[in-house]
C-alpha cells in the first residue's frame, strides 16, 4: 500500500513533467513541419526564435518568482548581459570555430556564465532584502546593467581585442571594427541563431528548472518560500538557496539573451529595459506562479498576440491590455474563481455520476 | 573536552540527570542565559542541563518567556548574556541552520509547516542535510540523484510510519487536521537527525485521546532514537506524566526546578500559577 502510494506520487510528479516536455516537443515538431512545408509566412518565421527566447526567460524567472517566491524586476538586465557577451563571443570565435551551431552554443554558454556571475555579484547585496525592497533593488540593478551595456565599447583591431566602459567613444586603430559601439549597440551581427537551437534552449531550460524543482535543492527553495523560519530551523541555509535560485535564473536568462542577440543584425541596450522585465513577469504571472507549463504557454500566446494584432494598428495594445485584465480576473478574482469552480464541480459531478453508473 | 569540563566546574548547575546520563556529556547545557529587548529583560539567569536521553519540561504562566528561551536555544535570537552549549559546543554567534546541524531541532507553537508541500516532502526538507547529493547532480539528475532520492524516500516514509502518519504522506501539509500537523512537525524535526528536540506546546489543540497518544509517542521517540526531549506545555497532565525533570519560569527567570513531585508541591510554583494568598486581607 505504502509503496503503491509512493510510486503514485512519483508518477504524478513525473506526469506533469512529461506533459510539459511533450507539449514543447509536439509544438516544435508541428512548427518544424510547417516550416519545412513552407506553410509559414515570413513574419511568423520571425517570431519563432523570440518565442523560444521568451519561453526560456519566463521559465527561468518563474524559478525565481514562483518557486523561490522572490519578485525580481531586473530579468532583462541579465538577458542583456547574455546578449552582448554572446555577441562578442560569437564575433571573437568567428575564425576559431567555423561551425555556426557550435559557435552559437559557445556564445550561449558564455553569455549564460557571465550573466550568472553578474547575478552572483548582484545577489550578494540584493539578497539581503526581501519582498518589495528586493523588487525595487532588482529593478534598479536591471537599469544599471542596461546603462553599463549602453556605455560599453568593444572592438577588434590589429593589436587585438579592446573593451572599455566609458562615456566617450573608445578609439580603435584604423581598420578596426566595433562589435559593441556604446549607445549605438551592437551592429553588423552575424545572425547565427536558429529555431532548432531555440528549441534546444527551451528544452535545456525546462530540464534544468524541472530537475531543480524536483531535487533536494528545489524542496529547500520551496521551503524557504513557504516558511523561512521553519526552513532555517531544519538546517537550511536560507541565503545560500536564494542565491542558488538567483544565479541559476540569471544563467538561463543570459543564455536566452545570447540567442536573442544573435537573432538580429543589430541590437541596442535599450531593448533590455524595465519594459522587457515587466513583460517577462507578465508571462510568469499569467501562466501561474510556479507553473512551468503555464509559463511556456503564456509566453508563447502573449508574445504572438500583439504581433498578430498588428493589423489593428494603434488599437492592438488596448486589446492586449484587455486580454491581460480578463485573464487576470479569471484566475485571481474570488468571485470569478467561485463561478468557475461551480462549473468545474458540476462537470466533475457529472463525471462521477457516470463512473458510478458504469460500475453498476 | 577538557575545556568543557573546566567550564563545568566553574559554574555548578542544578542537575537532575537520569542515572544513565550521569557521566555523559549533557546534550544541552545553558549557563546564565539572558536577553534584553530594549529595556525589557525577557529572560534572565536561565540555567539548565539536559542529559542525552532525558525528557524535561519547561512550564510557566503565559508570557513567562518560555518560547523566547526556545528561540534563544535555536539562535533565532542572540542572547545578551550567558552561553548555550550543545553537545559541548558553544553556539555563540551561530545562525539557526548551523545550530540545527549541531543537533538541535524544534517544533513551533504556531505550526510552521511548508503547507503547500506534501507531508512526505516536508519530512524530506527536514532530511535536507542528510541527503548526500551534489548541486550539479540534482541539477542534471545524475545517477547519484536517484540513489539519494530513493534512500530519502524510504527513510522519510519510515519516520512518518513511526508517528503513524504513513497514510497522509502524499497529502498537502496545509490540508491536514491540526493534531496531525503537530505530529508532522515532530517528524520533520526528527528528520534532521537531532540529539535534542524542542517541542513548543506539542499538545496544543489536541483532544484528550490525541494527547494520550502523544505522550506514548514522546516516550517512544526517546526510547527509539535515544535523544533528549525538551518541551513547553500547558497540559499539566502531559507534563507531569512524561517529564523526568521540570523547570518553571516566570518573568523570564527560573523559579523552580525538580522532579514532577517536587514541582507539584513547590509553593513558588503554586504562587506563580494561582497567585499569593493575601494574609492580611
Amino acid at each position: 500500500m505504502k509503496t503503491k502510494m509512493n510510486t503514485l506520487l512519483k508518477n504524478k510528479n513525473a506526469r506533469t513533467n512529461a506533459l510539459t516536455y511533450l507539449v514543447v516537443i509536439a509544438a516544435f515538431l508541428v512548427t518544424q513541419y510547417l516550416y519545412s512545408a513552407d506553410a509559414l509566412s515570413s513574419s511568423v518565421k520571425g517570431y519563432l526564435i523570440p518565442i523560444c527566447v521568451y519561453i526560456s526567460l519566463a521559465v527561468s524567472l518563474n524559478l525565481l518568482v514562483g518557486i523561490c517566491g522572490e519578485l525580481s524586476l531586473g530579468h532583462a538586465g541579465f538577458m542583456g548581459i547574455g546578449a552582448f557577451s554572446g555577441i562578442v563571443i560569437a564575433a571573437l570565435l568567428k575564425d576559431t570555430i567555423p561551425n555556426d551551431a557550435l559557435r552559437l552554443l559557445c556564445a550561449m554558454f558564455g553569455g549564460g556564465i557571465l550573466a550568472g556571475a553578474v547575478g552572483f555579484v548582484i545577489g550578494v547585496p540584493v539578497l539581503r532584502l526581501r519582498g518589495d525592497y528586493l523588487a525595487i533593488v532588482t529593478l534598479a540593478f536591471g537599469e544599471i546593467l542596461k546603462n553599463i551595456i549602453g556605455n560599453t565599447y568593444a572592438g577588434i583591431d590589429e593589436s587585438g581585442f579592446h573593451m572599455a566602459i566609458s562615456t566617450t567613444k573608445m578609439p580603435l586603430e584604423t581598420g578596426g571594427k566595433y562589435i559593441i559601439n556604446g549607445p549605438l549597440g551592437a551592429t553588423g551581427i552575424q545572425k547565427i541563431a536558429t529555431f532548432p537551437m531555440g528549441f534546444v534552449l527551451v528544452l535545456f531550460t525546462l530540464f534544468v528548472v524541472l530537475n531543480l524543482i524536483n531535487s533536494k535543492e528545489g524542496r529547500a527553495i520551496k521551503a524557504v518560500r513557504d516558511n523561512r523560519i521553519a526552513a532555517e530551523s531544519v538546517g537550511i541555509n536560507v541565503t545560500a538557496f536564494r542565491m542558488k535560485a538567483f544565479v541559476v535564473s540569471a544563467f538561463l536568462a543570459g543564455m536566452a539573451g545570447a540567442l536573442f542577440g544573435l537573432n538580429y543584425s543589430s541590437v541596442t541596450a535599450s531593448k533590455f529595459n524595465f519594459n522587457t522585465s515587466i513583460n517577462i513577469l507578465v508571462f510568469v504571472v499569467l501562466g501561474g506562479m510556479g507553473n512551468i507549463l503555464g509559463s511556456v504557454i503564456s509566453a508563447t500566446l502573449l508574445y504572438v498576440l500583439p504581433e498578430a494584432l498588428r493589423s489593428l494598428q494603434d488599437y492592438r495594445m488596448i486589446l492586449y491590455a484587455i486580454v491581460l485584465i480578463v485573464v487576470m480576473l479569471c484566475t485571481w478574482s474570488p468571485k470569478v474563481k467561485e463561478y468557475l469552480s461551480v462549473i468545474g464541480d458540476k462537470l466533475g459531478g457529472l463525471r462521477k455520476k457516470k463512473e458510478v453508473g458504469s460500475h453498476e | 573536552m577538557n575545556e568543557y569540563s573546566r567550564k563545568m566546574l566553574k559554574v555548578p548547575t542544578y542537575n537532575l540527570l537520569r542515572e544513565q546520563d550521569k557521566d555523559k556529556l549533557p546534550v544541552l547545557d545553558v549557563r546564565n542565559l539572558g536577553i534584553d529587548f530594549g529595556g525589557l529583560t525577557a529572560v534572565d539567569s536561565f540555567n539548565i542541563t539536559i542529559g542525552p536521553t532525558e525528557i524535561s519540561g519547561l512550564i510557566g504562566p503565559n508570557g513567562a518567556g518560555k518560547t523566547t528561551i526556545f528561540n534563544l536555544l535555536t539562535s533565532v535570537y542572540q542572547p545578551t548574556r550567558g552561553s548555550i552549549l550543545i553537545n559541548g559546543i558553544d553556539t555563540k554567534g551561530m545562525t539557526t541552520h548551523k545550530v540545527n546541524k549541531l543537533g538541535i531541532a524544534r517544533t513551533f507553537q504556531n505550526i510552521r509547516l511548508f503547507s503547500d508541500m506534501t507531508a512526505l516532502d516536508n519530512v524530506k526538507v527536514g532530511m535536507h542535510n542528510q541527503i548526500k547529493c551534489s548541486f550539479l547532480s540534482s541539477l542534471l539528475h545524475l545517477p547519484g540523484y536517484y540513489k539519494a532520492e530513493k534512500k530519502a524516500n524510504e527513510k522519510a516514509m519510515e519516520l512518518l510510519d513511526f508517528m503513524g502518519l504513513g497514510d497522509v504522506a502524499n497529502q498537502k501539509a496545509g490540508s491536514l487536521p491540526y493534531g496531525v500537523q503537530r505530529r508532522l512537525e515532530i517528524v520533520r524535526a526528527l528528520a534532521t537527525n537531532p540529539s535534542i528536540i524542542l517541542l513548543d506546546e506539542p499538545a496544543a489543540g489536541m483532544n484528550p485521546s490525541e494527547t494520550t497518544e502523544l505522550m506514548h509517542q514522546i516516550r517512544r521517540i526517546r526510547d527509539t532514537f535515544h535523544i533528549a526531549i525538551f518541551l513547553i506545555e500547558h497540559d499539566m497532565n502531559l507534563v507531569m506524566n512524561v517529564c523526568e525533570a521540570i523547570a518553571v519560569v516566570n518573568y523570564g527567570r527560573i523559579i523552580a526546578k525538580g522532579t514532577p513531585e517536587e514541582i507539584r508541591q513547590n509553593p513558588a510554583v503554586i504562587e506563580a500559577y494561582l497567585g499569593r494568598e493575601e494574609s492580611n486581607a
